[in-house]
């Protein structure tokens, strides 16, 4: 049963993604993005990661998404504009950092077992004897606001520099 | 704090032997649940629509819908069947997919949300004792708040997909105003979880039968924060600027017709229905009878109890189907209660202006709720430190909280932020914005003859 959920909540994450790049229109591409992210949070509930996955949708596809959507809406975006697609010097410059963060992706998490990200974890025993400690939510808030407390901060400055672009870009085109 | 002690294994286990559900059991128990729980609340959803009218004509001096059944009760019938017969309308310029996608999206994200609540104490069975709740995840409210959240989609969806100014409008506004208070509807929780321990709402329920406080007196600020922003959450006056109909003719949901619009309709009162029935959870006590110990009931390692000795030994619960038909009837009156709440305040407060809703959510609910929850930690640190239990812990909460609640109201009140720019004729706050008039701004001091007060 699990396994078969699994699949398909695999197989929805999997095509989403691929249906947000391919997605002519800005709005369709966000609600496939939020569908993917639905069903991650799936996958994380079949791992009996219940709080990681409350969090997931409502974080990512309650309120980041939501904001995705006001600056589609505010750039006026919402339409099937071809000539919104820019190509030339941009479109090489995605791919390339596109292909290299991949790189990065495979590296670090390539092949079960030996990956470095896989190594860098504590086991399954260690992992149960934390959540019994600590709590499940304890066991995720604890190394986020002690030991990765400077790359949290970094995160919510970058989100606040996206603010700040999307209130700039807006504020040009209006 | 801790109410609960450690881990206990003695218990009479052998006088309510089969307490768990076989997985087989549980399989069938949980489809009739989910059966039986979808169209109880719908059926209440179509009876709310109702009871709203007829409420409305009884503040307005008026009879309401009583021609079809007796007291109007087949109203919602005839309703319903008007609504699936009509005409469906697409306007030309809609997008096609996501237009019709809106209320699907509506409608599902708003019915789901009443599985995690508990509805009544835990019912004894042949084939072991069944949950009264569809699924007791261990998430609890936060499912609520995630779906809750996702429900911002379908009003956007409708509102962009409509091609139509005002929808967009409607859209925008609604959307803006759900970011906005659930960051504060959030926070109000934060509260209730310190005090409970947990998210899940069956032991926020077991909490308060423990502590023999509903948290509207420990937490009665929180109680005010979190019943504001569920009316602007649910899109109910005072906060319906998305469908506000004397500006944006409904709203998001303007160029919907026949079961499309009806689908809008029932996602909002189901909606209306969910924020009742968690304000009755997490500050009333949920199904709980007041001043009864014959209710406690909480599944701990395995067994159904009823509380603890003072040993620490739990004591075994009995449960029964009287008690689980008269915690139904407790759980109902007191989310019936809030309903009429809903109806009431429409009759009560009028519209806010769009930058009004903004000012409170941003500048006074979440300043107040973050104030609030470092309050109630500090509180409960001290009477933790001082190893203050039971009746006197409650007291004690009751008290700061009074104090707290007292003072939002006196300046909420002084400072007049809830008549935003009006100017009063004592011209009190340096803090409000002068109003614009055509001839410059009016001196503080000036009557206003817009707003009479």
């Amino acid at each position: 049963m699990v396994e078969i959920l699994f699949y398909i909540f695999a197989a929805v994450a999997v095509g989403g993604a691929f249906r947000v790049v391919f997605q002519r229109n800005p709005v369709g591409s966000l609600l496939f993005m939020v569908a993917t992210l639905a069903s991650l949070a799936g996958i994380f509930v079949l791992f009996e990661a219940h709080f990681l996955a409350a969090i997931q949708i409502i974080v990512y596809a309650g309120a980041i998404m939501v904001l995705f959507l006001f600056v589609i809406m505010l750039l006026n975006l919402g339409h099937d504009y071809r000539k919104d697609l820019q190509f030339g010097l941009g479109m090489i410059l995605a791919f390339a950092v596109t292909g290299g963060i991949a790189g990065i992706l495979v590296r670090q998490l390539g092949g079960a077992g030996t990956s470095a990200v896989e190594q860098a974890l504590p086991g399954p025993e260690a992992m149960d004897q934390l959540i019994q400690e600590q709590g499940i939510i304890g066991s995720i808030a604890r190394p986020l606001f002690t030991d990765y407390v400077v790359a949290f901060e970094l995160t919510g400055i970058l989100l606040l520099v996206a603010l700040v672009g999307a209130i700039a870009i807006a504020k040009r085109r209006v | 704090m801790e109410i609960r002690p450690g881990l206990v294994t003695d218990i009479r286990e052998e006088r309510y032997g089969m307490q768990e559900l076989s997985p087989t059991a549980f399989l069938i128990s949980s489809s009739i649940k989910v059966f039986l729980v979808f169209s109880v609340s719908l059926a209440v959803v179509a009876y709310m629509t109702l009871l709203e009218r007829r409420v409305s004509g009884f503040i307005q001096d008026r009879l309401g819908p009583n021609r079809v059944g007796p007291f109007g009760l087949l109203q919602p019938v005839a309703d319903g069947i008007k609504n699936i017969l009509k005409e469906e309308t697409m306007p030309a310029t809609a997008n096609r997919r996501f237009f019709i996608l809106a209320p699907m999206l509506s409608i599902i994200l708003a019915v789901v949300l009443i599985a995690v609540v508990p509805f009544a104490a835990p019912l004894p069975t042949p084939w072991g004792v069944v949950d009264m709740v569809v699924a007791d995840i261990p998430i609890g409210i936060l499912f609520i708040l995630a779906f809750s959240s996702l429900g911002v989609y379908g009003m956007f969806l409708a509102g962009w997909a409509s091609n139509n100014k005002y929808a967009f409008l409607g859209a925008l506004r609604s959307s803006s105003q759900m970011v906005s208070y659930e960051v504060a509807l959030g926070l109000s929780l934060i509260p209730v979880f310190m005090l409970a321990g947990n998210v899940t709402l069956t032991e926020i329920v077991w909490q308060q039968q423990l502590l023999g406080f509903w948290f509207l007196f420990p937490l009665s600020l929180a109680f005010i924060l979190f019943v504001i922003s569920g009316f602007a959450e649910t899109n109910r006056l005072p906060f319906d600027l998305p469908e506000a109909e004397s500006e944006l003719v409904t709203g998001y949901h303007t160029e919907y017709s026949a079961m499309k619009f009806s689908m809008f309709f029932i996602a909002e009162y189901s909606h209306i229905l969910v924020v009742s029935a968690l304000m009755a959870t997490l500050f009333l006590g949920g199904w709980s009878v007041p001043f009864w110990s014959g209710d406690h009931m909480f599944w701990f390692d395995g067994q159904l109890i009823s509380g603890f000795t003072a040993a620490g030994a739990p004591i075994a619960a009995e449960p029964a189907v009287w008690k689980t038909l008269l915690t139904l009837l407790s759980f109902s009156l007191k989310t019936f209660f809030f309903i009429l709440v809903f109806v009431w305040v429409r009759w009560t407060l009028p519209r806010f202006r769009y930058d009004q809703v903004m000012h409170l959510g941003w500048k006074v609910m979440l300043p107040v709720s973050l104030a609030y929850v470092m309050l109630v930690a500090a509180t409960i640190l001290v009477l933790d430190q001082m190893a203050i239990e039971g009746f006197m812990f409650g007291a004690v909460l009751t008290a700061v909280s009074g104090v707290a609640t007292g003072a939002f109201v006196f300046v909420l009140d002084r400072d007049r932020i809830m008549s935003g720019a009006a100017v009063g004729p004592e011209g009190v706050s340096e803090l409000r914005e002068p109003l614009p008039s055509r001839t410059g701004t009016l001196p503080a001091d000036a009557p206003n003859p817009l707003i009479s007060r």
